[in-house]
């Protein structure tokens, strides 16, 4: 006879009230996890959606991401020349301000209302709307474009030409303007974000680099031009080299570094560079505040368990009167605290799995954060509930008489 | 006196401290015999339900004595380790609050006494029905205590003591909430019991209609034994 069901069932809405609440609270601590797991996520997802095995930047930086870093151009074919590098390109990042330009034809008027119908589901579009992109300029085929194209193609040769993140929310065949010049978007990928969050776009280099002039304020636009004779300098943020499948990257970042004029990351080295300096204010901030969302779960299951123990003193003290053995009294106590934390778990992850997806930014909830959790969370009932075990074998027999 | 199942020499229980201690019990000394039914009588605060709670266990006497089953349980200190196993096999308490557990129905209440005995599930409600149908509560036996009138609850509570055949039975006021025939009723299962299995049953009373039911009739007065009388006796 299971003392604990049938206590439960007997007390029923008090008890799916009490899951409710802390369901809710469960999926608070859980939407941080994701939340937190989100971020690092996407601060990788940049480096990643390059693909590169090692990365060259400028000297005494450890760029592009987490300083800034200015290269040679022709830095390139040096490193391509570098036994067990397959293929190098140049690369630049710049944060740029777009506006979606609305409907397919740069000088064509469009249609707004007509635009909206054709875009169909994706009419959460809003044309005229002023976004952030993470502008990533790459010579075609070579290393540095986009990974997989999941709507439309890819850029080829054509010039002003743009691949964008799915985020963005502009559909392929419409426009996107920055610095006044219009760019059609040819394709779309997916979970391809900056550090930041926002979206990434690929653009050809030489556009890269001429959007990037433009960019530049007059003044220091004049310095530029005095040398260069109207065309841009060939500067890049980075190269990014992918290796022989047998080569070992350390081997050959070490070789580069003995060139003296630059310094190099291997993948591995910028995804730690990207975790430990870029994100790593927002990650403790996140990492901080899921701890303490979950130090305050395990407190509320533990008032919430000891409260349910006060409760039944009586019955208790009656059970240890009628020579109940202390098992019996542990296992009410238990498995109650377990039963309170499945159902909230439940709860709380079914609710957060409904609405994840309309968060603005990535919220990373994969079966091993899941599973995570819900080790997390029986963790804490267990814990909370030896304050109410500990209660329990404490009531006196006697405790059961008077009225 | 060998057959003795409960013993009670020179048994002392105080409460409080200081200004605002109150001597429950002095200087108790008392048996009851397998198959002795023995009515504890005497004004409210005389001490009874002490007397009781110090048999089944619950409380720990002062001073004194305290065998039961032939087995010294208190003697300057408790004798025997796991007092509860103790009770559940030797013990059968009937409250002068009926003590049910509110979230079992009146069936699962008797058989839970069954099952921390070791009995299965299935056989424990099957005893825990014909007990019930014994004591003419069989018809509420999938009723929650809640719903259950005062004599009813009591008589649920009755059979929970009785269900492991316990060898000494204490009741505190059993009859209390029954009419006067369910209270005869009542008595006369006790004495049964006690006849058939050869059980020591202590019962406090204050219902004289029912004095005749017993063996001996022990008065308290103030904590102490003001004396005993033997109603069959007397009738005879
Ligand atoms: N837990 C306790 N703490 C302090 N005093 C107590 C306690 N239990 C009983 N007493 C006191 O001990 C004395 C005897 O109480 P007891 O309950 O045994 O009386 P009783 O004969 O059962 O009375 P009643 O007929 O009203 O049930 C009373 O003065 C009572 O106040
Ligand atoms: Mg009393």
């Amino acid at each position: 006879m299971n003392l604990a069901l049938r206590d439960i069932r007997h007390n029923l809405g008090r008890f799916l009230l009490t899951c409710f609440g802390l369901g809710l609270l469960l999926g608070v601590a859980l939407a941080m996890i994701g939340i937190y797991r989100g971020v690092v996520e996407e601060a990788l997802s940049l480096a990643r959606a390059l693909r590169a095995d090692i990365w060259v930047v400028e000297a005494n930086t450890r760029g592009p991401f987490a300083e800034a870093s200015r290269i040679a151009g022709d830095v390139r074919e040096a490193v391509a020349r570098v036994a067990g590098v397959v293929a190098a390109g140049s690369v630049t990042f710049q944060i740029v301000e777009a506006r979606h330009a609305g409907g397919p034809g740069g000088d064509e008027a469009w249609d707004a209302e007509r635009l909206r119908e054709r875009a169909g589901e994706a009419g959460r579009q809003r044309i005229g709307a002023v976004l952030r992109l993470q502008v990533v300029g790459w010579e075609p085929d070579r290393p540095g474009g986009p990974p997989e194209i999941v709507a439309g193609r890819g850029i080829g040769r054509g010039r002003l030409e743009m691949v964008v993140d799915r985020s963005a929310g502009i559909p392929p065949g419409a426009m996107v303007e920055m610095a006044n010049v219009r760019y059609r978007v040819v394709g779309l990928t997916q979970r391809t974000v900056s550090t930041g969050g926002d979206p990434l776009a690929w653009i050809t280099l030489r556009d890269a680099q001429e959007l990037q002039f433009r960019l530049t304020p007059p003044a220091a636009r004049r310095a530029l031009q005095g040398g260069g004779g109207g065309m841009p300098q060939d500067t890049v943020n980075a190269v990014v080299a992918r290796l022989s499948p047998h080569a070992r990257p350390d081997e050959i970042a070490g070789r580069i570094r003995q060139w003296k004029h630059f310094a190099v990351l291997t993948a591995a080295e910028q995804e730690a560079v990207l975790t430990r300096s870029v994100v790593e204010r927002a990650r403790r901030q996140l990492g901080m505040f899921t701890g303490i969302l979950l130090l305050v779960s395990a407190v509320i299951v533990a008032l919430i368990i000891y409260t349910l123990t006060m409760d039944k003193v009586r019955e208790i003290a009656t059970l240890k009167l009628i020579g109940a053995p202390d098992r019996s009294i542990v296992a009410l106590v238990m498995q109650q605290a377990l039963l309170l934390g499945a159902a909230g778990f439940a709860g709380g992850t079914a609710l957060l799995l409904l609405v994840k997806d309309y968060f603005p930014r990535r919220v990373l909830l994969g079966p091993e954060e899941i599973a995570g959790f819900g080790l997390v969370v029986f963790v804490i009932c267990l814990a909370a509930s030896l304050l109410g075990v500990r209660y329990a074998l404490r009531i006196e027999p006697a405790q059961a008489l008077g009225g | 006196m060998s057959d003795a199942l409960v013993e009670l020499a020179g048994i002392a229980k105080g409460f409080g401290t200081g200004e605002a201690r109150v001597q429950a019990l002095a200087d108790i000394t008392l048996s009851v015999a397998a198959g002795e039914v023995v009515g504890l009588r005497g004004p409210s605060g005389s001490g009874k339900s002490t007397l009781l709670n110090l048999v089944a266990c619950i409380l720990e006497p002062d001073a004194g004595v305290l065998r039961l089953a032939g087995e010294t349980v208190w003697q300057g200190g408790w004798r025997r380790r796991d007092l509860r196993a103790f009770r559940r096999t030797h013990i059968g308490f009937i409250f002068q609050f009926h003590n049910l557990l509110p979230f079992l129905d009146a069936t699962d209440n008797v058989a839970l006494a069954l099952t921390l005995n070791g009995v299965g599930l299935g056989e424990a409600r099957r005893r825990a029905r014909e007990l019930l149908d014994y004591l003419q509560v069989g018809r509420r036996a999938v009723a929650m205590p809640s719903k259950l009138s005062g004599g009813e609850a009591q008589r649920v509570a009755i059979a929970r003591a009785l269900a492991n055949h316990p060898r000494i039975i204490l009741a505190d006021e059993p009859t209390a909430a029954l009419d006067s025939e369910r209270a005869q009723i009542a008595m006369d299962l006790l004495r049964r019991v006690a006849r058939e299995q050869a059980a020591a049953v202590l019962v406090v009373t204050h219902d004289d209609k029912i004095f005749s039911r017993f063996d001996r009739l022990v008065s308290l007065r103030d904590g102490r034994i003001e004396g005993e009388m033997r109603p069959a006796e007397a009738r005879a």
